[in-house]
């Protein structure tokens, strides 16, 4: 192809300002990398840099030798992620296929229940004190799964309508024809059919699971039930949450290199995301679209 | 007739039986906590619970507008929303129409991941990122970046000046990609041969944007200021929180509604005013989404979200 002079120096230009763009996204990460690496006394010397002098693995061999806390915390993130996706994909997949059956009755109704839920919160105080009284999930796994993230109500429409509009009710007359159930047309037809809006919502689930800290701010105490993120936050506030818990009570207990572990832990807090975004870039990016013709 | 509407009714059991497990989740995690709202009139005490603690009437809104912090929380809320939804949807779009014009298709995917790529990561993450630029001791701006110009060090998380611009450059940072993809969704979504008809007319680059790629996202800049306009009594809790450090000294340009809640929420004999303010906020954003969508609704049915 080509381009008139004009043209091209748009090309030039728009370019020019999305690299610009490009790096003032990234380079904030960088950032949170290069200092995880560097020595610890040159941090306290030069402060967090992108240039450092002296760069060194200390911060991670503490993580790996001295501090069970951390990969504690690293194991109740994984668990409570897989669990709440995995129970969100359920619950969601569940209330939204009746809810695509058009001659259901009451099917209005109950997707006027669910729609309101949009409109209007109690808020956080009533939720935390039903949660903590009658539930008494405080310092438990539950604290992390249940409040909030299992199931909401934009994620069942969402779901819904791709249901409606992508799966043909001939299938399902044929299928109820060869003596098919419901459940049975759930299972063998709706799943998969289903899949690629079950991954895309799966996928955002998966990410507010991990990225989650409000729950371990309100219904955590017990240090020993600190997922990753309640953890960094903790630590934002006291360095010594992580010794507090260090196992390693024998004699050569090792230094915490206070300055760069912060960003050691937060770095490898982010690390699955950096790993699995480049393979599931467009499922994220569908994800963001479908949402934005509306529910 | 009524054995037929029973067999018909028998057919769909399995499909509520389905329903029912979302259902009864909502119901706990959304319908009793709305009905717990009630605590805001009461004297809560934790022995008899929501329901049976006595009633307090208006005391506790009385005791919550009687300070100065509703004010405060409340003009926080609003104007840091209004600069988001200005400041994101601005550069969004700008963004958004520079990544849909750049002709590599390789470029284009390495822009796109690129903006969206903050918008994954945690806000105690980014709080930390933050922490790395600004912290006193150890913050790049007061190690290389100041001295860099023979400027004076500042005391970041003490001094209130910087952080409206801060709050608004992280959240930027962070949650533009978001905009950004919608509005590409918008421009693929636009008919080429109208961008071709320009040409032959010889309108330029910057005209076809203003005359035909901005009047036709007016659609999806208006389903996403209606979505915002909805939550604009809402903010995003770990952005004023954490990324802060729940710094005390920065209060007053850092406290919003959803933090107040937090803080009182947890201070002692907080209960009260926490769930006055927490019901404020739930009303107040109820009227603001059936209103918003209302008038959507007289402008142009297809935009409104109900």
């Amino acid at each position: 192809m080509i381009l008139s002079k004009g043209r091209r120096a748009y090309q030039l230009v728009i370019n020019f300002l999305l690299m610009l763009t490009t790096l003032i996204m990234v380079l904030p990460l960088l950032l949170l990398f290069i200092s995880s690496i560097t020595d610890e006394n040159t941090l306290v010397a030069n402060g967090y840099s992108y240039f450092p002098e002296q760069l060194s693995l200390t911060a991670y061999r503490y993580i790996l030798t001295n501090a069970a806390s951390i990969l504690r915390a690293y194991g109740i993130t994984v668990m409570v992620t897989a669990i709440g996706t995995v129970g969100n994909l359920l619950l969601v997949s569940l209330m939204a296929f009746p809810l695509s059956i058009r001659e259901l009755p009451g099917r209005k109704f109950v997707s006027f229940y669910v729609f309101f839920t949009m409109l209007f919160s109690g808020g956080l105080v009533p939720s935390y004190i039903m949660w903590t009284t009658t539930f008494g999930i405080k310092n438990s796994i539950w604290a992390y799964i249940l409040p909030n993230f299992l199931l909401s109500a934009f994620n069942i429409i969402l779901v819904r309508t791709f249901f409606q509009t992508s799966i043909p009710n001939d299938i399902y007359e044929a299928a109820k024809i060869d003596g098919a159930g419901y459940f049975m047309i759930y299972w063998k037809i709706v799943l998969p059919l289903g899949k690629p809006i079950l991954v895309t919502i799966g996928l955002f689930s998966g990410l507010s699971y991990w990225n989650d800290w409000t729950n371990g701010l309100y219904y955590i105490t017990d240090s020993k039930m600190l997922s990753i993120q309640a953890l960094l936050n903790r630590m934002i506030q006291d360095i010594q949450a992580l010794a507090a818990n260090s196992t390693a009570n024998s004699g050569a207990l090792m230094q915490i290199p206070q300055v760069s572990i912060r960003m050691a832990i937060a770095f490898v807090a982010i690390l699955p995301i950096l790993i699995i975004y480049p393979f599931l870039q467009k499922y994220f990016a569908s994800g963001i679209m479908l949402g934005a013709v509306k529910g | 007739m009524k054995k037929a509407k029973m067999q018909r009714f028998r057919q769909f059991i399995p499909l509520y039986v389905m329903l029912l497990p979302g259902v009864i989740y909502l119901f706990i995690n959304n319908y009793i906590p709305m009905a717990g709202i009630v605590v805001a009139f009461k004297k809560y005490n934790v022995n008899d619970g929501i329901f049976a603690s006595p009633f307090a009437g208006l005391a506790n809104f009385e005791y919550l507008f009687s300070t100065n912090d509703a004010a405060v929380i409340i003009r926080n809320t609003l104007l840091y929303n209004v600069a988001f939804i200005l400041i994101n949807n601005i550069i969004g779009i700008a963004l958004a129409i520079m990544i849909s014009d750049v002709l590599s298709k390789k470029l284009r995917k390495l822009y796109q991941s690129a903006v969206l790529l903050p918008f994954l990561i945690s806000i105690v993450v980014v709080s930390y990122i933050v922490f790395a630029f600004l912290s006193h001791e150890n913050g790049m701006f007061n190690n290389s970046i100041l001295p860099l110009f023979g400027m004076d060090t500042v005391q970041w998380y003490n001094d209130t000046t910087w952080w409206p611009l801060i709050l608004v450059i992280t959240n930027c940072w962070k949650g533009v990609g978001y905009g950004t993809l919608i509005f590409i969704a918008g421009i693929a979504g636009i008919d080429k041969s109208f961008y071709e008809a320009a040409e032959l007319d010889g309108a330029g680059k910057w005209q076809q944007i203003w005359r035909i790629t901005i009047p036709c996202l007016i659609p999806s800049i208006i389903t996403l200021l209606l979505m915002s306009i909805g939550r604009i009594f809402y903010s995003d809790f770990g952005l004023f929180y954490q990324v802060p450090q729940n710094s005390g000294s920065l209060y007053p340009v850092t406290n919003t509604i959803d933090t107040y809640v937090y803080r009182a929420l947890i201070a002692a004999g907080g209960i009260g005013r926490s769930s006055a303010a927490g019901l404020f906020q739930s009303i107040v954003g109820f009227t603001l989404v059936m209103v918003s969508n209302g008038v959507v609704r007289k402008l142009s049915v297809d935009n409104a979200i109900f």
